[in-house]
């Protein structure tokens, strides 16, 4: 199963290394990281997924929580959430395929970025599984290059993985 | 006040109390060296910088508090390694200071450039990297802090050669907040409950008691507890000294050598109060069959070992001696007569099985060299060991009866250990009567300490249990290599000569008649001793549980063999 973490981390050089570090030194398996600013200068923000097919959510939750700059971590699984993916996919369309191709991509929100003569950019936000989805349909044309940022989360209404801590 | 990185370095050093530390100078280090002689410090010159953060993790196992070690950028600092590793699976509370190369030098491969943080990131409880005077105070203090603070560990401060030269103002932070280093939690109403009902429903508890009983100074709230509500009391190899060893419901040592008796009680008791342990693959065995019967309640400061390799029905992530101090509130007396006839009987048997109680064979055994040390001390040495089977052999023949009189590495098994760690508890405890036990092979690791010994003036016993093998790699070969023992004959030097060479006193016992005599004489001659004890050469520790295998499918001694001896 995957678990989505969310983490406040202090914004010091060498974070990332001390959780990819952590990660890897204990066989825990990475979906995907994701880390940016967040509303305070000196904190960002990382959403993890993780798969736990080999050790519990909570285990690599309260080893994370033993990192120093780590101020913060919630497993937000069965949190009400928006979560959100992007995706980059460079797909091969001729000019005769260009609008079915910008249809598909606008049925699921998605449009065309960058047009070139053998191939077009579409971008893609939403669900992992709505990006999953577009994907699944540009496929069969020829995906030449795709850039996924992987997923961020963010807990519906008041229930913040805060600075306030 | 300004003052230079250096200067800054021995301020905050003082501020936290430091009088003592463990090193050996480099090139980036020198500041840090040439600013010392201005302060009221003692520097232990070690003769290899293992042996440094050995030093400074013997000495904060024997005193409780945190234990300091200095060296140089590159080869000094990796040569710190292993101990710090050393100090991480332990949870010994250390702060390891390196030098590094200048700022405007890092990640050009500068001469003796590594990458300091970088390698002791997974060894370390945190690291930093200083690369300007004004960050270094509170580098320090956080240091120490996380050192202690929790469950502890080692910390470790990389710092340019040019914040130790720069100058600064010195700020000494009032506090700390780092936002990871959280306070101790409480353990909860609802839980301390829940774990009062099931010791309330046992009928076979059973309590594992680990190195957390030590570090939170739990002794008496568990002797306490133990007695009223009649719950014998099994050790982990770090938790031995946590109870003594001499009361009715001590068990002794659990696990891969533990006495058979103590693994079938776990395997048949209905309650498991692990207190400060962490069910490490050498107490459990195979995961899949351990305490069947068994529910579990388990109280540890670190909440990512709940859980982690045995699934419990109580979890108390807080820390031991208020939790215990808390059940000790709340719990009625129980007795439980029926379950303690039963370890009884199990005891009995091991009895009858033990060397000890063989008759001598002209033999000299190492385990009799063991008891007879411990009869001869009365107990009331520090012993620090080295890796191998004479640890074994210590675990089982010297009772422990305090805390902090068995120094030993647990986690890492690191040879090698136990001269170094010995001569920081000696510093740590000068009128404790010090002991090293260590084998032929892992005493030729750090031997060179010897001159350290000497340097400062120690007064260190050291027993070194001879049997011309890597002893406990040949047992291992012995079970389950078909007795090929590839590399495992060893050729020592003669350590009677060695010792002589460092003006320490060296004897050489060869039967057991001879062992309390050259120990007591050791014991009065006021200066360091080594003794030479050949051993049996192919002896086994019995029991043995083969790793990974269910913990009461155990090796025990062929009872015939010594029996005709
Ligand atoms: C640094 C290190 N290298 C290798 C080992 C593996 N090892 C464990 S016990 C042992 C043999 C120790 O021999 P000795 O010091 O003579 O003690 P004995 O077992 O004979 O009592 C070895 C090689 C280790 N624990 N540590
Ligand atoms: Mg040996």
């Amino acid at each position: 199963m995957k678990h989505t973490l969310v983490a406040r981390v202090q914004d010091e050089p060498g974070v990332l290394n001390r959780v990819s570090s952590l990660f890897r030194r204990r066989s825990f398996n990475i979906d995907s990281l994701t880390v940016g600013g967040s509303e305070t200068k000196d904190f960002s923000r990382m959403t993890i997924v993780v798969d736990t097919a080999r050790t519990p959510a909570r285990l690599v939750e309260e080893n994370l929580r033993k990192l120093i700059p780590i101020a913060e971590v919630r497993d937000v699984t069965d949190m009400p959430t928006v979560d959100r993916d992007l995706a980059l996919i460079r797909v091969r369309c001729d000019a005769s395929a260009r609008a079915e191709v910008t249809q598909l991509a606008e049925i699921f929100r998605g449009k065309i970025v960058d047009v070139a003569v053998d191939s077009v950019i579409v971008e893609v936000t939403g669900d992992s599984g709505k990006v999953d989805g577009l994907v699944d349909l540009l496929r069969p044309r020829g995906i030449l290059e795709m850039v996924r940022t992987g997923k961020v989360a963010m807990v519906r209404g008041t229930a913040s993985v805060a600075a306030a801590s | 006040m300004i003052l230079t990185g250096a200067q800054i370095l021995w301020e905050s050093l003082m501020k936290e109390g430091v009088d003592l530390v463990f090193g050996y100078p480099g090139g980036c280090i020198l500041p840090a060296y040439d600013a010392m002689l201005d302060y009221p410090v003692r520097h232990v010159l070690v003769r290899h910088e293992q042996g440094a953060a050995h030093m400074a993790d013997g000495y904060a196992r024997a005193s409780g508090k945190v234990g300091v070690a200095v060296a140089t950028s590159g080869p000094g600092a990796t040569n710190l390694t292993t101990g710090i590793a050393n100090a991480m699976l332990d949870s010994i509370p250390t702060v390891f200071i390196t030098g590094q190369v200048p700022s405007h030098l890092l990640g050009s491969d500068a001469f003796q450039e590594t990458d300091v943080t970088g390698i002791t990131l997974p060894i370390t409880k945190h690291n930093c990297i200083v690369r300007t005077p004004d960050e270094l105070a509170r580098a320090m203090k956080e240091a120490f802090a996380i050192a202690r603070g929790g469950r502890p560990g080692p910390v470790l401060v990389d710092i340019c050669k040019d914040a130790l030269q720069k100058k600064a103002e010195f700020v000494w932070p009032d506090s700390v907040s780092l936002p990871g280093l959280r306070a101790f939690e409480a353990p909860s109403p609802k839980d301390l409950e829940r774990a009062a009902d099931l010791i309330g429903q046992a009928e076979r508890p059973l309590i594992l008691a680990g190195h957390g009983v030590i570090k939170s100074g739990a002794m008496q709230a568990l002797q306490q507890f133990a007695e009223r509500t009649h719950t014998p009391v099994a050790l982990t190899l770090l938790g031995l000294g946590g109870f003594p060893a001499s009361h009715p419901l001590s068990l002794g040592m659990m696990g891969m050598h533990g006495e058979a008796y103590v693994n079938q009680a776990i395997q048949q008791a209905d309650l498991l109060l692990a207190f400060g342990m962490r069910f490490d693959d050498r107490v459990t065995g195979n995961l899949k069959t351990y305490a069947p019967h068994a529910k579990k309640v388990h109280v540890e400061i670190d909440r990512s070992e709940i859980g982690k390799n045995v699934a419990v029905d109580v979890g108390i992530a807080a820390d031991l001696r208020t939790t215990i101090e808390a059940l000790n509130a709340i719990v009625p007396e129980y007795r439980h007569n029926a379950w303690l006839k039963t370890i009884g009987a199990g005891q009995q048997e091991t009895r009858g099985r033990d060397i000890i109680h063989q008759p001598d064979s002209g033999n000299l055994y190492a385990a009799h060299v063991i008891h007879d040390l411990w009869q001869a001390t009365e107990g009331n040495a520090i012993v620090v060991t080295d890796v191998g089977q004479h640890q074994m052999w210590e675990a089982q023949y010297y009772p422990h009866e305090r805390p902090r009189s068995l120094i030993t590495s647990g986690g890492l098994g690191t040879m090698g250990f136990a001269l170094p760690a010995a001569i920081g508890a000696k510093m740590a405890r000068p009128d404790a009567e010090v002991w090293v036990v260590a084998g032929d092979g892992g005493f030729q690791m750090t031997q060179c300490e010897l001159a350290t010994l000497q340097q400062e003036q120690l007064d260190i016993k050291i027993a070194v249990v001879n049997n011309g093998y890597l002893g406990m790699v040949r047992q291992w070969q012995e079970f389950f290599y078909d007795k090929r023992y590839a590399a495992t004959p060893m050729l020592s030097p003669d350590f009677v000569k060695l010792a002589e060479a460092y003006g320490i006193d060296g004897k050489r016992v060869t039967k057991r008649a001879e062992v309390i005599p050259t120990v007591q004489a050791a014991r009065t001659s006021g200066a360091a001793t080594l003794i030479d004890f050949r051993v049996v050469k192919e002896e086994a520790v019995y029991p043995m549980v083969p790793a990974g295998a269910n913990l009461d499918a155990m090796i025990r001694r062929p009872v015939t063999e010594e029996v005709q001896a």
